[in-house]
This record gives C-alpha cells, structure tokens and sequence, in this order.
C-alpha cells in the first residue's frame, strides 16, 4: 500500500539527530511495550509481515505523529483484537479480566534466550531456477497494491541492474494477509542516484533495494 | 538513569503511553497469553546484552583474520555465528565492506529492519522519519549532521533493508592499529562505524 510508512525521498522532516550508544529506550513502557510486542507475536497467531502490515496501516496522520513505540502498541492492539485475542470490553477493564491457565504457546521465560537466538528462517525452496542473473538490467515494476507490499515507491518505474540472487524468500505481500508464503527468488537491485532523483541526486551516490522477482521486469 | 532499569511496577508517571501499555500487560498476563517474566528477560537480553559491541568484535576479527574476512564476505551468517551472534532480525546476515572508493550506508526507508545480534535495538535516529526519509536521497547530507564528510570523489551506497537480509558495514581499519590486539581494535568500532554514519576512531582518540 502506499502508506505513511514508505518514506524514501520525502522531505520536511528535519535534521537527523545522533545519538550515544546504550540507550535503547527512553521510558520504561517502550521497553515493555518491546517485550510485549515480541512475546505476543511469539503466539504465533501472526507473521512478521503482517505486523509490518498492521503498522503502515495505521491512519496517515497517526502513523506519521506517533512515536516508533507507539505505533507498536496500536499495531499489537490491532493484531490482537483481529486474531479475537483482545475485546473491547477488556480493553476497557483490564483489572476485571479473570485469571485463565497459560496459552499452550505461550513463551516461557526460561525460552526466551533459545527463542531469541534461533530467529526465523525465511528462506525457501524454489520450483524454478531465478528469471534474472547478476548484470541484468531490470526495471522495478510502476505497480502500486492495496495490501502489504515491500517495493518502495521511490524505485517503482527505474532501470536498475542485479547484483546479487539470493536463492528464495517467504514472499510478504502474500504472507501478510494470510495468502501464502508463495516463495519467490530475492534480488539485490541497485540504482544511480540520478536514475532516481534526476539532477537533483548528489553526485557518485546509488541505491539498492531487495526485491522479490515479480516486483521486476526485464529492462 | 531510570531507564536502564524499566521498572513498571514503581513508575509513577502520567504518560498515557505507560498507562495504556501497563493495561495491555496486565491483560494479557491475566489471559495467560503472555509470561511476565518473559517480557523481563526480554528486555534484560536488548538492553544489557546484545548489542553493538558484538558487531564491533565481528569488524575486528575481519581486520585481523584475513580468512574471517573472506568467510564474511562469502557467508556473513555462518561467519557470524561463528562467534556466537544468532538469532531474531539476524537470520540472513550481509557484510558490506567499505573501500578507499566506496561508503556504505545502511537504512530501512519502510520500517525499522536493523541486524539485532549484532548491533542490539535501532537508536532513535534510525527509526526516525528523518533518516528514513533522507538517506535514500541525500546521503552526503545525512552524514554530514553526524560530521561525516567524505571526500566528493568517494562513492556512497545506500543499502535499504526492505527484505530479510541485514546489513552490517564492515570500515576500513585505520591506519596506525598494526600492533593492537582484537579488544583494542574493537574499541574504536562505533555502533554508528557498523551502520555507515561514521568512521572508526583513530587509535590514540581511544584509550
């Protein structure tokens, strides 16, 4: 979707701020709001995807005036009610939810380091050997999908080249809305700075982006 | 400072945010939907144990162990889990190396997409409209604000996340480091180095 979330190249947002290391939170509830994110999404109720979708769903002015952690928490409520998880009724009151026996998923915090450190794997098996080969010229597709989608806008309609193949990949906007994984090959695509921005890209500078096969056609 | 230490149950601020997640926590753990003692470790583990100084041990065993940098450039994964740095938001690992010609930059112009083994949670920055926004098409300016300036004939290649591959940039090793062992190397590789807003510190800048 051509959402709030898909920024590349838009303007008026300001100077980018440094910061020190160590300082991956900034108040206590980002920190639980963390933990809660990754604990429920380790119900296995729903895919990374279609959290990422639940996010860049939010309304524009939301998304674009909420803070990283905020959006996860309005997201997670999302994902939850969605998945009949939570109701309004206990988000309401959530002192009068009664006490039930622990979801057989779960996640224990004795699990939590082995969890952690195993990650997920998605990468997939391919029927077909790759369309495109390093060195070929592509050109990300001028689509634009209503549901989740991972090709950003700022490369649709550009000449690009391959430079790497990946082997295949869980394939998002399918797996976002419970369509599939649908595994297609991963390419890394790389374009000059002018190819995207015209003369007012700055000299010497080229962007690539990770595309699934069928965001690209040969050029 | 309070939080390196989250503490919801002695937190007394009026931030709504606080309330709203403390009664999403309380449902869910009531629900038994999730452990509270999970979303302890949780926290324990990216605050205080994974993060950017695993990545900076990886950059100096590259500098110092040819072959480890030939593994990485081969199959960043495997090499990585070499040195014990597994896990969510790390399964499909890549190393860029930076050149006298060439700078690389990492982003993730649509979400937040960050290698968490190896560097721990996103600063703010990272996750910020701005860099998102920018990087894509101004980088020379973005680094700039971290007082990054490039020689204009230097390349810069912007790597956007937008799949499951993560990005660690591997800099250049400084000149002056040929007697330091790996910890010392290792401490003049920034977070910022391993993600492309900056370079490493000069040997004597950092005792």
């Amino acid at each position: 979707m051509n959402g709030p979330h898909d920024l590349g190249g838009q303007m008026g947002f300001g100077p980018v701020a440094p910061e020190p290391e160590g300082q991956p939170f900034h108040a206590a509830w980002e920190a639980r709001a963390l933990a809660l994110t990754l604990a429920a999404g380790a119900l296995g109720r729903w895919s990374i995807d279609e959290s990422r979708h639940a996010r860049e769903s939010l309304p524009p002015a939301v998304y674009l005036g909420s803070s990283y952690f905020q959006i996860w928490i309005l997201a997670l409520e999302a994902l939850l009610t969605r998945h009949g998880l939570l109701t309004p009724a206990e988000h309401a009151a959530p002192e009068s939810v009664e006490p039930a026996a622990p979801h057989p998923r779960r996640l224990a915090g004795s699990a939590v380091a082995s969890v952690l450190a195993a990650g997920t794997d998605y990468a997939r098996p391919l029927d077909a050997p790759p369309r495109f080969r390093p060195g070929d010229r592509v050109r990300a597709r001028n689509i634009h999908p209503r549901g989740h989608t991972r090709l950003p806008r700022y490369v649709r309609g550009h000449i690009g080249t391959i430079e790497a193949v990946h082997g295949g990949f869980i394939f998002p906007d399918t797996h976002a809305h419970g369509a599939g994984e649908a595994p297609q090959p991963l390419y890394t695509v790389v374009f000059d700075g002018a190819a995207l921005w015209g003369p007012d890209a700055e000299p010497g500078s080229s962007v690539s982006v990770d595309a699934w096969e069928s965001y690209l056609e040969p050029a | 400072m309070p939080h390196d230490h989250p503490d919801h149950h002695h937190d007394n601020h009026l931030d709504p945010m606080e309330a709203r997640v403390r009664a999403l926590e309380t449902i869910l753990t009531r629900k038994g939907l999730v452990d509270p003692a999970a979303l302890d470790t949780i926290i324990e583990t990216y605050a205080q144990k994974i993060g950017p100084r695993n990545g900076a041990q990886v950059v100096a065993r590259a500098w110092d162990d040819a072959a480890f940098a030939g593994w990485l450039r081969r199959d960043a994964t495997a090499a990585i889990a070499d040195m014990g740095f597994t896990g969510r938001q790390g399964e499909h690992m890549q190393a860029v190396f930076n050149t006298d010609d060439c700078h690389n930059l990492v982003v993730c112009t649509l979400c937040s997409c960050y290698p968490w083994p190896v560097l721990g949670l996103p600063p703010v920055w990272y996750k910020s409209l701005a860099y998102r926004a920018r990087a894509v098409i101004e980088p020379r300016a973005v680094l700039a604000e971290f007082g990054l300036s490039l020689p204009q004939d230097t390349r810069i290649r912007v790597w956007d996340s937008t799949a499951e591959l993560r990005y660690l940039v591997i800099p250049q090793r400084p000149e002056g480091t040929e007697g330091l062992d790996r910890d010392a190397l290792a401490a003049l590789v920034s977070r910022d180095c391993m993600i492309g807003t900056a370079l490493p510190r000069a040997p004597e800048a950092a005792a």
